[in-house]
């Protein structure tokens, strides 16, 4: 057991000049230095795809309003959710998995380093590409600049007919471009928890968070090579006289619908698992208990990752399918609640008898739970396809996705980094900051998001600049984009706290937290090397067993 | 038979969920002059598809109210009940790794709780999906198209556009109305919430959607499938007419343009220009399928689908500069002199 820290010797950290350093973070192939590349750009992209929200909800603050044009507001939108989902979310969540999952199963790196540091190079490549688009984006005179047919592109909206000039070309690339990205940082990451463990590290003894994100892995390579494939396939309908998607010449709308969304919805959950896999490291470090139920959790994701693959088409439920697929996905849908209502009941049941600190990672995660909840539940509503026939495309759908998103996956990614960013940079974030950056979201998000199931029930669709008064619309709609304002607000004082914390944080120690996963047994941040000897383990929670010699876990499990 | 019977426990919690609705509504929803215009509150059913997806939409929302109350106390009262306290400071509390009990416990209720959500969503699936189209059905075929909506009635020969007219379905005279939607380009969706959830039009693949509405009035709807630039104005009303009005609609509808000498100056200036390449006015040399048939124009209360009200003063506005109305609507602003704009909107007005 290496718990004890290395001291770096003080001549091999004087300050080296900035060209050295750049250079030294663009050539690295550190895990740890590529998590931190990972998660800074994609902090770089929230804040644009944030200010691409802000223009959304400015311009439908009230009816009629003329703010931006309908080009431009369909092109905010467009970026906006391509930007969250490629580019902030997967990226972010593949930046924690490089950091932790090496030093959580006591390993030196990832098992491919040079194809980590590809992978990176590529995702952040796509999201230049898809940024490019604003300047590169009109081939033909009159053309739009970037890509104004939604995150979907249905077909045939993303054909040359209908998208002319390069917009849709950049969209096209830059997904496929980080597509191959994710795939790499994919089987690096099954590669890396299934030959690096410790000695003593079984399967079964793997900390939860590794246990999800090989799940995710797994999900990503079913996931994103369909979606490669469908862009591959429009590419050839743009260029080469393909007919995939062609509408006019016999081709199907419906058929990109199906490449979409079989990747669409377990991309969801390629996103929410590596959350639970936060909330399953989180929640039982602030209650002081171990995680409650560990082999039902485990089964709990692989059963969530097998079901979630059969759902995809409840994204479809009014394109019009029989009735009898219809209620096939109606079932498959309502099935992957069961798994997911277990992980809810499991953290309560972690919390259940335990001491809770109200730390600013628990209360994003008790958020988290809160907020989860609901957006399962009002999934269900929607899983229900008659009910669905009403409110997908409506704005209800749209205050669901981002309670999963924002609720849920940023909740969990802001606990995440409460919690990490200590070991990540050596400091403590400022609680004071946190406590005002978690109630300003809080409100925030709530007077967005609760409100917005309105509009949906009242009848109004996404993705219109704008709307007709009197249709009850408007004051809910204001009230939408105070909230908006307010989350802003949260997020400077968010990475106002990061940017402080960072200079002037109090010194975090090994252990901040009193931990018991075996990243908290090196220095924060670690040395490159990870632990000067590879530690060996015989439970869960190997520090729990350090920490407690006279009642150790491995006498149960 | 088209009507789905729920369970009559349900009412009572179906009518309370519908007060807070309602009252919901009197604050937010839209209630124009006169009785006869509805909103688009999908709490506010007034054809059978609508209703049965409210009924089952209400006993979803009890069910899921249920489970979020039981979860959320749950929660509460852990955070609660079990937040550290000084006294405590130092000591961890009792090391609980699981119990199977419980888990199971946890599974298999909701397990329960699936199959039967499941089975009542089955049903409404089946009795709005598998309806069979009754002899006296009205048949409507819906096309979508880049920011408008055309409307065939094949077996009355009516061709109209944006402002679909049906008839009322009351229990003396059952006339539901059987839609099939196409699409000319790209994706659409029809969606009146108070008649029937949405169904998509996908170029290549027709749908079928009906509705047999109880109330007569307008009803507003709108496209809901996001389909380029002027997404947000492809409006869309249903007219749900008595028995006897949709007749007299029907009848003056089959008739042709209107010939008005009056206007003739107008018509010519309409038929030496573009518009007739995409416009058809019956009856006249003018048959373009490209944009709204405009043989009777006169009879719709809204153009460029339901965004401006079909004045004098819209009307010139629309025919000079269609993008002040309407930024990215695929008809070009034809550049007609004063003279002879006046004289199309004259032409137009005789199109009743």
């Amino acid at each position: 057991m290496a718990s004890d820290a290395i001291t770096v010797p003080v001549g091999q950290t004087e300050a080296r000049p900035w060209v050295d350093e750049l250079h030294q973070w663009v050539t690295t192939v550190d895990h740890k230095r590529l998590g931190i590349l990972y998660i800074v750009s994609s902090l770089l992209f929230l804040v644009v795809g944030g200010v691409e929200a802000l223009i959304i909800r400015i311009q439908l603050m009230h009816s009629h309003n003329n703010f931006v044009s309908p080009e431009v507001f369909n092109r905010m939108f467009t970026m906006h959710g391509t930007t969250m989902i490629f580019f902030v979310a997967m990226p972010v969540l593949f930046g924690f998995a490089n950091y932790l999952v090496p030093l959580m199963i006591g390993a030196r790196d990832m098992a491919f380093p040079r194809l980590n540091a590809f992978s990176f190079w590529l995702s952040l490549l796509g999201g230049l590409l898809l940024y490019f688009s604003f300047l590169g984006g009109s081939g033909l005179y009159g053309a739009g600049n970037a890509p104004d047919v939604g995150w979907w592109s249905y077909a045939p909206l993303g054909s040359r007919a209908f998208s002319p000039g390069h917009s849709s070309d950049y969209w096209t690339l830059a997904l496929l471009v980080s597509g191959f990205g994710s795939i790499g940082t994919a089987v690096n990451i099954i590669a890396t928890i299934l030959c690096l463990r410790c000695p003593g590290m079984k399967i079964n003894r793997m900390p939860l968070l590794v246990w999800m994100y090989l799940v995710m892995a797994g999900m990503v390579l079913l996931a994103i090579t369909p979606l490669s494939a469908a862009q591959i396939m429009l590419l050839i309908d743009r260029y080469l006289g393909g007919h995939f998607f062609d509408t006019q010449a016999g081709g199907s709308a419906v058929l990109w619908m199906h490449f979409f969304w079989i990747f669409g919805h377990p991309e969801v959950y390629v996103l929410i698992i590596p959350c639970f896999a936060f909330m399953s490291e989180i929640i039982p470090v602030f209650s002081r208990k171990p995680i409650f139920g560990y082999p039902v959790m485990v089964a709990a994701t692989v059963c969530i990752a097998f079901v979630s693959m059969s759902v995809w088409a409840h994204h479809m439920f009014t394109i019009g399918m029989n009735s009898y697929a219809n209620s096939f996905f109606t079932l498959t849908t309502m099935a992957v609640g069961v798994p997911t209502g277990i992980k809810i009941f499991n953290w309560i049941g972690t919390m259940w008898g335990g001491r809770i600190q109200f730390k600013t990672a628990m209360l994003f995660s008790i958020g988290f739970l809160f907020q989860f909840l609901i957006a399962g539940l009002t999934g269900i509503m929607m899983a229900a396809s008659p009910f669905d026939w009403q409110l997908s495309l409506s704005y209800f759908v749209v205050a669901h996705f981002h309670y999963v998103i924002v609720g849920g996956i940023l909740f969990a990614l802001f606990a995440a980094f409460y919690y990490w960013y200590p070991k990540m940079t050596g400091r403590m974030l400022s609680e004071r900051l946190g406590q005002w950056h978690f109630w300003l979201f809080f409100i925030g998000f709530h007077l967005t998001f609760d409100v917005m199931h309105i509009p949906g029930i009242l009848g109004m669709p996404r993705r219109i600049y704008t709307y007709e008064p009197g249709r009850g619309w408007d004051t809910l709609n204001f009230i939408i984009s105070i909230g908006a304002f307010i989350q802003a607000l949260a997020i400077i004082v968010f990475v106002a706290n990061l940017i402080i914390s960072y200079f002037k944080g109090a010194p975090a120690g090994n252990d901040p937290w009193d931990a018991w996963t075996l990243e908290w047994s090196t220095s924060s941040p670690p040395p490159a090397y990870n632990f000067a000897m590879v530690p060996t383990v015989a439970s869960r929670r190997p520090l729990w067993d350090l920490k407690h010699p006279e009642d150790p876990d491995s006498r149960y499990e | 038979m088209l009507t789905l019977r729920m369970k009559s426990s349900l009412c009572w919690s179906w009518r309370i969920v519908l007060l807070v609705f309602w009252s919901a509504r009197s604050v937010w929803a839209f209630e124009p002059a006169g009785s006869s215009a509805h909103g688009t509150n999908i709490f506010n059913p007034a054809s059978t598809p609508a209703k049965s997806i409210a009924d089952l939409s209400v006993f979803v929302l009890v069910i899921t109210g249920i489970i979020f109350v039981v979860v959320f106390v749950l929660l509460i009262y852990s955070v609660v009940r079990f937040r550290a306290r000084p006294m405590d400071a130092g000591r961890e509390p009792a090391q609980v790794y699981g119990s199977m009990q419980i888990e199971l416990a946890w599974t298999i209720i909701p397990i329960l709780i699936v199959v039967v959500l499941f089975l009542a969503t089955a049903r409404v699936i089946h009795a709005i999906q598998d309806a069979s189209e009754p002899a006296g059905a009205i048949d409507v075929i819906a096309i979508g198209h880049q920011y408008w909506w055309e409307f065939r009635y094949p077996k009355l020969g009516i061709v109209t556009a944006n402002e679909l007219h049906i008839p009322v379905s009351d229990a003396s005279h059952t006339t539901p109305t059987f839609l099939q939607l196409l699409s000319a380009d790209t994706d659409h969706s029809f969606w009146v919430p108070e008649l029937a959830g949405k169904t998509d039009l996908i170029p290549n693949h027709p749908n079928r959607m009906w509705m047999d509405p109880q109330r007569t009035g307008i009803f507003f709807g709108q496209c809901a499938q996001y389909c380029g630039t002027q997404h947000a104005k492809m409006l869309l009303r249903v007219s749900v007419d008595r028995a006897d009005d949709f007749t007299a609609w029907v009848r003056a509808q089959q008739k042709p343009a209107v010939e008005d000498a009056g206007a003739i100056a107008g018509r010519r200036v309409f038929e030496r220009n573009a518009c007739m390449n995409c416009h058809q006015v019956g009856g006249t040399p003018a048959d373009g399928r490209f944009g709204p048939d405009l043989t009777h124009l006169m009879s719709r209360a809204t153009i460029a689908a339901g965004a401006a009200e079909n004045t004098h003063d819209n009307l010139r506005l629309w025919i000079q500069n269609p993008s002040a109305i309407k930024p990215g609507s695929l008809m070009p602003a034809m550049k007609l002199s004063d003279a002879d704009l006046d004289a199309v909107v004259s032409y137009m007005e005789t199109l009743h």
